[in-house]
């Protein structure tokens, strides 16, 4: 009776054991398929050559990634650029100064932004930020846009990436003691400048941290960025021209990747470039969040 | 007035301006995405197939889709949960609160959560290539499943990590071994189970850029695993490239159908998180 039940509970150890393993292994698994699959194009092209050339034409051979590495920069970085001053503050104010009942209402709004698919931010994209580009705010700056272009690609991520900052921002914040705020007010500071030079200071780390994570989600983003960036493979010039972020790169050709000697390799060699930074990224922004977490608790 | 005074006036202003940014983000995205949608609605879209001459304008809907991302995200987040459940156990129940393993475990979730679902669509194309298998609605399951499976884990180690530790010593304490306890467990972290799933199926449904690559697209509903299936998403997607305004507005009506579905999964998770977590123990 009694070995049965013990019995039971190791063998559904060992069942659970296994199953976390593999889920966990799957990373590395991930990272060694996409490597042995794009092994084949370093047969014929160096590293530095992938990476620093900007001449893409797959009918020839020629895989130069750098327009595509450029275009997904830039993007990246007008997102980033725009939503972490916006989120840092909206976070802010809503745990330092808004009343319960503000929370109440801003949370779902949030919530929502974060759930809807990226496929709706691109529709939106194409119906709004594209024609106020194209329309209104290209003509002021240069002769002609189609609207589908750097800025617009930029915007939308933007926005893409704001309930994923404000969420982890309000968390960081919300970690730090309420004591450490009484004794800044208490010494007469007011709420602002207690914020700016406690709350904050905190959790610095934490917060260069969130925001290394933001762009790793960034950098992946595909179809939002795909509908509206107009997808030249050309390194931009300014906001007003197209780009042509790596996510989109491999979504845009996975059809026709078959028929072309080495164009799958290079393709997943676009996946694996994306791979290996999100991993990066992912881990030393984790490993900082985990060390604030623990010093607060 | 001291500096000091202005100083904080000007950022309340700052700060009350960047909340109602976001804000009018979200009103804007969900506005033109009803109104848009709401003008191309109608029941055909939803309750038909894609007929003859349907991408130049013709008669027909996208139930091809609705019924494929049904399929996708139904049999997914079954698998999903299936294998999540017991990772979710092993981490909280198994393993001691400071364990290394589990440390490494969440981050590796953590990473898994973040890799983008285009390298997922990419890795798992290799799969399938790896097993002969063609683009086909079993393609969809296995990468929209590992897809979600991070999601699941981490949303639901997020509730089962608030769980007392008294209450696991009062159930071994009468004797009960860790599988049995689970039982104990399950009852409590449930509505977190349920806002999990919900979530993950909100991902799940959302997600095309893996689908893309794996599924495929087809006018007809699947009636093997092997067939391709057509997803919402790529629905959009695909209708919306096209230069025939007729086509553009059934993406627009598919966009609509999809945010209703997404709105619907997010209210559905605030009311069981309310509604549930009244009774919880603390």
């Amino acid at each position: 009776m009694m070995t049965i039940r013990v019995l039971k509970d190791k063998t559904a150890g060992g069942i659970m054991f296994f199953l976390t393993l593999s889920s966990m292994l799957l990373v590395v698994i991930m990272g060694i398929g996409l490597f042995l699959k794009s092994a084949p194009v370093f047969e014929e092209h160096s590293l530095g050559e992938l990476l620093f050339s900007s001449s893409w034409k797959p009918m020839r051979g020629e895989f130069g990634f750098l327009p595509f590495i450029m275009g997904t920069i830039w993007v990246t970085v007008i997102a980033v650029v725009m939503a972490v001053p916006v989120s840092l503050l909206t976070a802010i104010y809503l745990t330092e100064y808004a009343r319960p009942v503000v929370r109440k209402y801003v949370f779902p709004a949030l919530d929502i932004l974060a759930g809807l698919p990226s496929v709706i931010y691109g529709v939106w994209g194409t119906l709004l930020i594209v024609p106020f580009i194209s329309g209104w705010l290209a003509p002021r700056f240069v002769d002609f846009s189609t609207g589908y272009t750097m800025l617009a690609g930029g915007i939308v991520l933007g926005v893409m990436i704001l309930p994923l900052l404000v969420s982890l921002f309000i968390e960081l914040i919300t970690s730090v003691p309420e004591e450490l705020r009484e004794a800044s007010i208490s010494l007469g500071a007011t709420r602002w400048q207690t914020t700016k030079a406690v709350v904050v200071r905190a959790v610095l780390p934490g917060l260069v941290a969130a925001v290394v994570l933001a762009v790793s989600r960034a950098l992946g983003e595909t179809i939002a960025v795909l509908m509206v960036c107009g997808n030249l493979p050309e390194i931009p010039g300014s906001l007003f021209d197209a780009c042509y972020p790596i996510p989109a790169l491999i979504a845009n050709n996975y059809g026709e990747m078959l028929s072309l000697p080495l164009y799958e390799a290079a393709l997943m060699f676009a996946a694996l470039i994306l791979f290996i930074v999100v991993l990066l990224f992912n881990l030393v922004s984790r490993v900082v969040l985990y060390r604030i977490e623990k010093t607060f608790s | 007035m001291k500096l000091k005074f202005l100083e904080e006036k000007l950022f309340k202003i700052l700060m009350t301006g960047a909340m109602l940014t976001v804000l009018a983000f979200v009103v804007s995205i969900i506005y033109s995405i009803l109104t848009k949608g709401w003008g191309a609605m109608s029941w055909d879209m939803i309750l038909k197939l894609p007929g003859g001459g349907f991408y130049i304008g013709k008669e027909g809907g996208f139930l091809n889709a609705i019924v494929g991302s049904v399929y996708i995200v139904g049999i997914s987040t079954l698998l999903g949960l299936l294998i999540s459940i017991p990772v979710v156990f092993y981490l909280n129940i198994y393993l001691k609160r400071r364990s290394q393993i589990a440390y490494i475990a969440r981050i590796a979730y953590d990473v898994l959560f973040g890799i983008p679902s285009i390298v997922y669509g990419a890795f798992g194309f290799t799969i399938m290539i790896y097993f002969g298998l063609k683009t086909s609605l079993l393609g969809g399951i296995i990468v929209i499943t590992l897809l979600i499976i991070p999601i699941f884990i981490r949303s639901m180690d997020e509730v089962a990590r608030q769980f007392p530790r008294e209450i696991l010593d009062a159930s071994y304490s009468l004797g009960a071994t860790r599988l049995e306890t689970i039982r104990v467990v399950l009852r409590q972290i449930a509505p977190g189970i349920a806002t999990a799933t919900l979530l993950s199926v909100g991902r799940a449904i959302g997600d095309a850029a893996s689908v893309m690559f794996t599924a495929g697209y087809t006018d007809s509903i699947p009636t093997s695993l092997s067939q391709p299936a057509a997803t919402l998403p790529l629905a959009v997607f695909f209708q919306l490239s096209s230069p025939i305004k007729e086509v553009q507005d059934r993406a627009y009506a598919a966009a609509l159908v999809l945010t209703l579905i997404v709105l619907l999964l997010s209210v559905l998770g605030r009311y069981i998180t309310n509604r549930f977590s009244k009774h919880k123990l603390k």
